[in-house]
């Protein structure tokens, strides 16, 4: 019986073909409306998640001042030692990877081209804090760390600038007056949160940076890697508590270095891009609801104007339920092809739009499903009131119905 | 199912019927307590002014009304004690309903029309067709079966009309003036199908109609008046006793 009633809906739409296709019209952009919002929104969480994890995943990030940068005005703190690292270490429980950050700048040069770059000078733990992968190569050395030796690792953008199609592994350049060997080659991360190139990048043992090119033994900012098993909030108040005490700072003062943390900015950030996700959702989930009227009106003028087929129906010997079910399954059939024209819809549009807002493409099994199962629902619905008052109808009357 | 009734013996029995619209002063007597019996492969012609409660009566007869007042007794069934629904079943088994109005379904072809009745049953979709087309065949509408009712006359609207009501081989056609719309020749034509249907097949007719000249080819003629039977006049041995 499932099978005729739905034959008969099929044959009812497809005899107004653009009755029906208006009909459905606010479903089909209420489900496109809800659907691309919601992945174009999981897509700017994913990206801003990206971002936040090219950083570093649970990471705390200290640097010398208050807030971003330094300050303006009175003293500039100082910059940390190499022995608050091995404070660090020893004193703190819950650390992965301690790793300095040397920062110098300078133009690197290999035969005929150059390139002003930066170079970062740090240690081996730094590849367990930063998600760096190599495309071939390989880490210093222990002993190469320990002797500040001059090799290099180098980002994907400085790579394609010196050295353009040749393979750089094993080569010499120079940089500022250091000549350096390349010891390994990083792959390409792309655009940073901040817009900054992250390719662009030379990364060599702290020693021969502090050595040869900034000339003291500051470390301008430390990583500090978090074993995930640990509480990252715990792991940074005992951080700081060891700061102030290595940097003499009394208990009035306020601290001269700050901890970035990189997991708690990244839960901030999305959890402020699942919201704004959520209320845009919300907002084309109304449309979906002005969707749903959309079809009871019809419905509900398709029951008058189909009085007399009611009444022919009835007469012939279709039960009350049978009328009932004919109304509503032509509704929900009606409503579902309306969700699934707004999913096909919002498929096209995400694909196109997504590289355009530049946003990766996610597809949501689950907020597809949702919206066809939300607008089946609302054929039920919407589409009940009018199949319940064709079925209720009177056949003798509506056979005389003009 | 209920008590299958020879040819010859009653079908139909109607006792003390009575059917009032309204209530106190505005009541109205449409039906003011008949008796009629039919019996099976009887074709009867319903006459009588219009107001006279020949339509309330066929509407009991056929099921879509109840009496408010008597017995009304179908193959054994009290159907003035029946639902709604359980009504609908027994027209769906027993009755084919034509209609003045022919009251097919529009921008839907002949065959599909037909088929309709054979859906509620449902039979499945081959069989459907073959007995649709039978039924076609039997009103000679056979090569017009992809035709919907917009591209067909008035005579051969009506006698899809008629293939619909028989697709499902009833016992009781109920016919509510078929040749009202139509002019003498094509409802001579119509009144020729409807004996060989009554003759060949032994279905039982009752047919509403003004025209004595239609009500010439029924067995027996009951005339209404004022919601009472005024007369029952039956032509030969299978008549209609009151």
């Amino acid at each position: 019986m499932w099978a005729t009633t739905f034959l008969l809906a099929v044959r009812e739409i497809r005899r107004h073909l653009l009755r029906s296709f208006l009909t459905i019209l606010g479903i089909v952009i209420g489900v496109w409306a809800v659907v691309t919002m919601v992945t174009l929104g999981n897509g700017a969480t994913q990206a801003v998640k990206q971002q936040i994890s090219a950083l570093g995943s649970n990471v705390l990030q200290v640097r010398p001042g208050q807030g971003f940068g330094r300050g303006g005005g009175g003293p500039q703190p100082a910059d940390f030692k190499i022995e608050d690292l091995d404070a660090i270490r020893v004193q703190i429980v819950g650390v992965v990877a301690v790793a300095p950050l040397v920062q110098s700048t300078g133009t690197a040069v290999y035969n005929a081209a150059n390139w002003s770059t930066t170079v970062n000078g740090t240690n081996r733990d730094y590849f367990i804090a930063q998600p760096w992968t190599f495309t071939g190569g390989r880490r210093f050395t222990r002993a190469e760390e320990q002797a500040g030796k001059a090799v290099c690792i180098i980002g994907n953008t400085v790579r394609s600038r010196l050295f353009r199609g040749e393979d750089p592994l094993g080569k010499r350049f120079r940089i500022k007056n250091i000549s350096c060997e390349i010891i390994g080659t990083l792959a390409a991360k792309g655009q940073g949160g901040f817009g900054n190139d992250q390719d662009d990048i030379v990364l060599m043992p702290y020693k021969a940076v502090q050595r040869r090119m900034t000339g003291n033994r500051n470390v301008r900012q430390i990583m500090v890697s978090v074993d995930e098993a640990y509480d990252t909030q715990r792991v940074q108040a005992s951080l700081r508590d060891l700061l102030r005490e290595r940097r003499h700072l009394n208990a009035e003062a306020e601290d001269d270095f700050n901890i970035f943390d990189t997991k708690q900015i990244s839960d901030t950030l999305s959890g402020t891009t699942q919201i704004l996700t959520s209320l845009l959702g919300a907002v084309a989930a109304v449309s979906l609801l002005v969707g749903g009227i959309g079809i009871m009106n019809i419905m509900l003028v398709s029951v008058t104007e189909r009085t007399r087929e009611i009444g022919i129906r009835l007469a012939i010997g279709a039960v009350a339920r049978e009328v009932l079910l004919q109304f509503l399954v032509e509704a929900v059939t009606l409503s579902c092809l309306g969700g699934l024209l707004g999913l096909l819809l919002a498929l096209v549009s995400t694909i196109l739009l997504a590289p355009v807002l530049k946003v990766p493409f996610i597809f949501d099994i689950k907020i597809n499903m949702l919206a066809f199962f939300f607008s089946a629902m609302i054929g039920v619905v919407f589409g009940y009131f009018p199949a319940r008052r064709a079925a209720s109808l009177n056949p003798i009357e509506a056979l005389r119905h003009e | 199912m209920a008590n299958d009734v020879a040819p010859g013996e009653t079908l139909i029995s109607l006792r003390g019927v009575t059917k009032v619209f309204g209530e106190g002063s505005t009541a109205f007597f449409a039906l003011k307590g008949i008796d009629i019996d039919i019996t099976r492969g009887d074709f009867v012609a319903v006459m009588g002014p219009s107001g006279s409660g020949k339509s309330t009566a066929m509407n009991i007869l056929g099921c879509l009304d109840v009496p408010t007042k008597g017995a009304y007794r179908f193959r054994g069934y009290h159907v003035e004690n029946l639902e709604r629904d359980q009504r609908a079943l027994l027209r769906r088994r027993y009755l084919g309903f034509v209609f003045q109005g022919f009251n097919l379904l529009a921008r839907t072809s002949a065959l599909e029309n037909v088929e309709l009745p054979l859906v509620y049953r449902g039979e499945e979709k081959a069989k459907r067709r073959e007995q649709a087309m039978a039924a076609l065949e039997k009103v000679g509408l056979a090569e017009w079966w992809d035709h919907t009712p917009a591209e067909l006359s008035g005579g051969q609207q009506q006698r899809v009309a008629i293939a619909r009501a028989i697709v499902t081989h009833p016992e009781v056609l109920l016919a509510d003036e078929p040749t009202g719309n139509l002019d003498t020749e094509r409802s001579l034509e119509i009144m020729r199908l409807l004996t060989d249907l009554n003759r060949d097949n032994g279905i039982t007719i009752v047919m509403v109609t003004h025209e004595a000249e239609m009500a010439a080819f029924a067995h027996t003629i009951i005339h209404f008046r004022d919601g009472l039977v005024e007369s029952i006049e039956a032509k030969d041995s299978v008549g209609v006793k009151a």
